[in-house]
């Protein structure tokens, strides 16, 4: 069964990325955000697909000013990454979607980034940054598509 | 009953502040979840607050309320639109040490104008909005929007998962 890391932030990046839950049908996927609050949503919202009951890690929250927690988050992610071992990783932001898809790649596992649609100008810094190192790195604004990528697929509304 | 949402990081004072003088005026019941406050940040007098809710509070808080007052985080957007809320929205300003940089001023422009989503551009037109949302009936409250995201980009990220098999 194909292991999936579906991997974000709390706030409007995690209800983006629950969106996209159903890509996943058929899958072993592990959540990892940072509050464990969402550890029945996600087992419900697996019961009703169908889907096998997901594993739920959480990480320390961190913004770009906060350089000791970001290297907290980054050794959080890294120990998730270890211990599930996915195929694919796939994350919606921010700065923990950047360090998974990096350290994810290293580890072995197919990447993909979907940059939030609250990007609407331009894209998220983290978005900017780890798109050339993601084996998929998608936009949900047609307007900011480039053909050596981000692509757009359509979005999450 | 008002569910007025920040998101988890910043306060966002001006927007709270606004919500309050609307308050002091009306006796619309209103709940706010306020953030990160910083010592030094505005209280509101007038309404129930706390800085941080649980998931599940957040969610009966939600679907209970009849407006939503937030600035333009696509977590509120989405709320919104799945549950069929109107949304009074004031975008975060980087420029007055809000947000990290002026994405929601983006957000805002391109989501406005979409059914019961409102656009307030400055704090002083929060109130009025709200007004004007309320005598309407929440008229306009947009419809059931689907709970996942569009096909095509499901099948895109399926057909990518599954590549590697």
């Amino acid at each position: 069964m194909t292991k999936v890391l579906a991997i974000s932030s709390t706030g409007g990046h995690w209800v983006q990325l629950l969106r996209l839950s159903p890509a996943w049908d058929g899958c072993e996927v592990h959540y990892a955000t940072t509050t464990g609050d969402f550890r029945q949503r996600v087992a419900d919202l697996a019961a009703a697909r169908g889907q096998k009951a997901p594993g739920y890690h959480i990480f320390t929250d961190a913004n770009r000013w906060q350089k000791a927690r970001l290297v907290k988050q980054m050794l959080e992610v890294t120990a998730i990454l270890m211990k599930v071992r996915p195929d694919v990783v796939i994350s919606t932001g921010a700065s923990a979607g950047y360090f998974a898809i990096r350290v994810g790649r290293m580890l072995g596992a197919r990447t993909c980034w979907v940059d939030s649609i609250a990007n609407a100008e331009v894209l998220s810094l983290s978005g900017e940054k780890v798109g050339p190192h993601a084996d998929l790195w998608l936009t949900q604004w047609p307007h900011l598509a480039k053909p050596g990528g981000p692509l757009c697929k359509g979005s999450v509304l | 009953m008002i569910f007025l949402t920040v998101g988890t990081q910043e306060p966002f004072d001006r927007l709270v502040a606004a919500v309050d003088d609307w308050a002091a005026a009306h006796d619309t019941p209103i709940f706010g979840q306020l953030g990160a406050l910083k010592p030094d940040s505005y209280r509101p007098k007038h309404f129930e607050w706390r800085d941080f809710i649980s998931a599940d509070d957040y969610q009966r808080r939600l679907e209970a309320s009849d407006l939503l007052v937030a600035h333009v985080g696509m977590g509120s957007i989405i709320s919104a639109l799945t549950f069929g809320k109107p949304l009074v929205m004031m975008a975060r300003r980087a420029a007055l040490g809000e947000h990290r940089n002026e994405h929601q001023l983006a957000t805002a422009a391109r989501f406005e104008g979409r059914a019961g989503l409102h656009i307030a551009a400055e704090a002083a037109d929060v109130g009025p909005l709200i007004d004007r949302v309320q005598a309407s009936g929440g008229d306009g409250a947009a419809a059931g929007l689907s709970p996942y995201a569009a096909p095509e980009l499901i099948e895109t990220l399926k057909s990518f998962i599954h590549a590697g098999r």
